[in-house]
């Protein structure tokens, strides 16, 4: 049976809750909760509400997600 | 694209999976010999089910996962994969591509076919043709050394840049073991030298799906057939191959359904 890809979409972050996790409010204005990746965690990358970054998600649950790229 | 672990398997496991994967070739040749026109793909699911449990311990691996309803995906014409079997009869126009997994002693299996009914037409003969092709020349490539990147290279140049058909890119092949779905993604498009080292003892399933018009695919409303966008037909093939330092080694085989397909007179064989 296929998998299905990870999904990747953009989104804004819309508030910080706590452990590195943030809510993230994507282009078609789903909220959903998103992770930072360890790569970001490593390199000590700050992610503050408003950011725009990059987030992707498995297609099994939609409302989870893992934030991999905090645009400039 | 994320990581997860991957697993490695020891030759003792590899040879579990290629059990698991050897009942799922006699399965889609099972269902090879009982195809032919005015069949359900309801029926043909039954069939087959039965025909796995009659192996002792073995249970079908679709079955349950996320939910799925049955044994087979069942995807006829312009589904692309995860066709849910019905009560439509086919018909001697049809193409049907027939995935089946199985769960025993602890690991899956996981092979695909797409069957051809004797009226289809010259350009989708060619499209399954190339298909298939497509998939060998993935397998060619997982040596030691070389990347997923490599496999899926070659299947795209193949089928896409050679041919010109659509490669799907929202699915994608996997690791496979303990869970049907395992790291790493093996898509059907990529670049050279990129992505996960391949390494003896890694175990994956190259599914090649590839699209006579368009790429683009979308989802049914029942949460998981996909189609093509244009409503044109789509050819899937799959093999569950271990990656051995004397070079790729096949866990299941087309032998079997290929030999079925020949015995067939309602089936067309594939070059």
């Amino acid at each position: 049976m296929a998998k299905q890809e990870l999904i990747k979409q953009d989104g804004v972050i819309d508030e910080a809750l706590s452990n590195a996790m943030f809510r993230v409010r994507l282009e078609n204005d789903h909220l959903i909760v998103a992770t930072i990746s360890g790569k970001m965690r490593m390199h000590y990358i700050r992610i503050l509400p408003g950011d725009k970054v990059s987030v992707e998600m498995s297609p099994y649950d939609l409302s989870r997600g893992r934030i991999t790229y905090r645009y400039k | 694209m994320a990581k997860g672990m991957i697993y490695h398997k020891t030759d003792e496991e590899i040879e579990l999976i290629r059990q698991s994967c050897l009942l799922v070739s006699k399965t889609l040749a099972h269902v090879g010999s009982i195809l032919k026109p005015g069949i359900t793909g309801s029926q043909i699911d039954a069939e087959a089910e039965q025909f796995i449990r009659d192996h002792e311990g073995a249970i079908p691996g679709f079955k349950g996962y996320h939910d799925f309803p049955s044994t087979l995906c069942i995807s006829k014409n312009e589904v692309v994969v995860h066709g849910i079997p019905d009560d439509q009869p086919f018909t001697e126009k049809d193409i049907v591509s027939v995935d089946c997994g199985v769960y025993w002693n602890e690991f899956y299996g996981d092979a695909a076919y797409t069957f051809a009914f004797n009226d289809i037409s010259d350009e989708v003969k060619k499209l399954l043709k190339v298909t298939k092709d497509s998939l060998y020349k993935g397998i060619e490539q997982a040596i030691p050394g070389n990347r997923i990147g490599d496999i899926s290279y070659a299947i795209q140049s193949y089928a896409e840049k050679e041919h010109g058909y659509g490669i799907v890119r929202e699915l994608v092949g996997h690791g496979i073991g303990r869970n049907l779905h395992e790291s790493p993604e093996v898509p059907n498009y990529g670049s050279r030298g990129k992505g996960t080292k391949l390494q003896s003892g890694l175990v994956i399933a190259i599914e090649p799906m590839v699209n006579l018009g368009t790429k683009r695919v979308a989802q049914g409303d029942d949460g998981w057939t996909i189609r093509t966008k244009d409503k044109k037909q789509s050819g899937h093939y799959e093999h569950t191959i271990a990656v051995k330092e004397s070079g790729p080694d096949l866990l299941s085989t087309h032998e079997y359904v290929e030999e079925a397909v020949k015995n067939n007179q309602y089936l067309s064989e594939i070059e």
